[in-house]
């Protein structure tokens, strides 16, 4: 009850008292405060859940039953087919699908040392915090420097990425903000651009990675929309070596990439275990 | 199981409200203190927070109509429409009508209604030479084809009106309908206008049910109706069950999946459990001076047309 008073008052929202007290539940409250969330922390401070287990784990949670999470997976799924550009429902597809994933990967996050050390900073890749001065004045073949080439060559910002909802787990769902994060420098360490094809790459690559059923998803339908001289390549060339890289590779959201902006793109890959890509024009 | 739970929970959190809930929920300013789904916000709290709901689906409020009521709310309209009963020449004021779909269905009645009166006309001017029928023509409205009805379209939120306007455009409605932002607890219009008072699922968003009430009286001509179509409490235990279940479970899930918004859907399923029941409605509607006061439940009460005259 402190601790919502502490966060009500933070937000500069007044808090009526309500008529039941909140019940300890099965919440496990958010130790750190979140960093970079933006204005509609605000809100989601009032639409605390304060009845029994259901409560709001980290802004921006909604509490959902089993049934709820079935439907939101079935919904999101025909929803990101019908309509690409619903990003939204990919990610709550992600969401929702991901119970047996996520907690794998944070169990990789958690055994190694640098692994470790991100789930303890929980550092956020937002436009906010990163330099993008220093980033574009490092050498070229730098993972920043790439990196910031890749965000502006394809007219990405690292803001577009949707907070995780329905993930009832709070370390949880950082674990799948940062898989989010680091999707784009995903795209950067395989070379791979924001087209259909580069997209469909990098998600086999992804899927093989962390083994989230959307990303499993991603890989198999995608290629549904392309042309059957880009599917061949695909086929050919892309997707075996994506697979490889995926294999040899350790996790990739073990490294702490906001530590490794000058370290050279080629020296990441090789220390990661990604293979160098193939010589086709994507 | 668990969604079982959670209907049972919801119902017992929602019992469990003290006194001061339940003035709230008949809508007098019980202090600051109003529901607004199942929190408890202050009263400008609430018409700010009802207002970006609206703001946030009025896009893709229609689809959404369609997806969870599976096509049904368009029956209901039509009911309440031929319960009105309007002929040509009514002035209908249609409150919090958004997106104007009762409107629109007013003027397809009034310009059948028209047709007929027309045609029955015609048949007694059949002994008529054809240029008698001409002349005919000049001194009778027969090009108003909706014989004078009009009907006013008022809505608080702008997005709404905005989207009912493109709808109008889009399905060729030109004449006879107005559009007015208004507040339904102040409206902007002077009294005694209107013969038909309609508000189709909005009373429910309104933060004070009885200022709107008055207002109703207040600019209804004498021998006016009121009506209002708004959802209302199940009595039947079996279908209640299934249609909590349903509107906790599936409606959220819709509003994420369809118009990316969760949360606008879970207060739209909050507030009609803490909307008032018939009786209590029927109570407020005679509360504000309205005679003959009376309701009619579609679909075991999910829905209800509370009906009142001014006389």
């Amino acid at each position: 009850m402190r601790r919502q008073l502490l966060r009500a008052a933070r937000a500069g929202v007044p808090l009526l008292l309500r008529g039941s007290p909140v019940h300890p539940g099965r919440a496990r409250p958010s130790h750190s405060e979140p960093r970079g969330r933006d204005g509609r922390g605000q809100e989601e401070e009032e639409e605390e859940e304060e009845m029994g287990g259901w409560q709001q784990l980290y802004p921006g949670h909604i509490p959902t039953s089993p049934l709820q999470k079935a439907l939101l997976a079935a919904g999101s799924a025909v929803m990101a087919l019908c309509d690409p550009y619903r990003h939204d429902m990919v990610a709550v597809l992600g969401e929702t699908t991901g119970c047996l994933a996520l907690p794998n990967l944070r169990d990789k996050m958690k055994n190694h040392p640098e692994g470790y050390r991100i789930l303890q900073e929980r550092p956020r890749i937002r436009l906010s915090t990163l330099d993008m001065a220093r980033l574009q004045g490092l050498p070229e073949g730098s993972l920043g420097r790439e990196y910031v080439r890749f965000l502006e060559d394809n007219k990405v910002s690292p803001d577009t990425r949707m907070p995780p909802k329905f993930v009832d787990d709070e370390e949880l769902a950082y674990v799948i903000q940062r898989y989010r994060e680091v999707h784009d420098l995903m795209h950067t360490l395989l070379g791979m651009p924001t087209n259909m094809l580069g997209e469909v790459v990098v998600k086999w690559f992804e899927a093989i990675q962390t083994g989230l059923p959307m990303c499993v998803l991603g890989a198999a339908f995608g290629p549904a929309r392309l042309s059957s001289r880009k599917l061949q390549v695909l086929a050919t060339e892309l997707v075996p070596w994506a697979i490889r890289s995926g294999l040899n590779s350790s996790c990739v959201l073990n490294v702490y990439y906001e530590q490794r902006w000058e370290q050279p793109v080629e020296s990441l890959r090789a220390e990661l275990g990604i293979l160098p890509p193939p010589a086709v024009r994507v | 199981m668990a969604a079982l739970r959670l209907w049972r929970w919801r119902c017992r959190a929602l019992l469990s409200r003290p006194a001061g809930a339940l003035r709230a929920r008949r809508g007098l300013a019980a202090g600051p203190e109003m529901h607004f789904g199942f929190q408890t916000v202050t009263e400008e709290e609430r018409r700010e927070k009802i207002y970006q709901v609206f703001e946030n689906v009025a896009k893709k409020y229609d689809v959404m109509n369609d997806s969870m009521t599976l096509g049904i709310h368009r029956v209901w309209k039509d009911i309440l429409v031929h319960k009105m009963n309007p002929c040509p020449g009514t002035l209908l004021l249609d409150v919090a009508g958004g997106t104007g779909d009762i409107a629109f269905r007013f003027i397809n009645y009034v310009r059948s209604v028209r047709q007929r009166q027309l045609q029955r006309k015609l048949r007694h001017h059949q002994n008529l030479s054809w240029q008698e029928i001409f002349e005919s023509y000049q001194n009778d409205k027969f090009n108003n084809s909706l014989g004078d009805s009009q009907v006013v379209v008022c809505d608080i939120n702008r997005e709404m009106l905005k989207v009912g306007k493109q709808k109008a455009q889009h399905l060729g409605y030109s004449e006879g309908l107005s559009w007015v932002l208004g507040n339904a607890e102040e409206l902007p219009f002077d009294d005694d206008k209107f013969d038909v008072y309609t508000i189709a699922f909005g009373i429910r968003n309104v933060t004070r049910i009885d200022l709107a009430l008055q207002e109703a009286y207040r600019v209804l001509k004498p021998g006016g109706r009121f009506l209002c179509l708004e959802f209302s409490h199940v009595s039947n235990p079996l279908v209640s069950r299934l249609y909590d279940l349903y509107s906790f479970q599936v409606i959220p899930v819709l509003g994420e999946v369809i118009a990316g918004d969760w949360r606008s859907y879970q207060y739209l399923v909050e507030s009609i459990r803490q909307f008032p029941p018939q009786e209590e409605l029927k109570a407020m509607i005679e509360d504000a001076g309205f005679f003959k006061v009376d309701y009619e439940n579609l679909n075991f009460g999910i829905v209800a047309i509370h009906s009142g005259f001014k006389l």
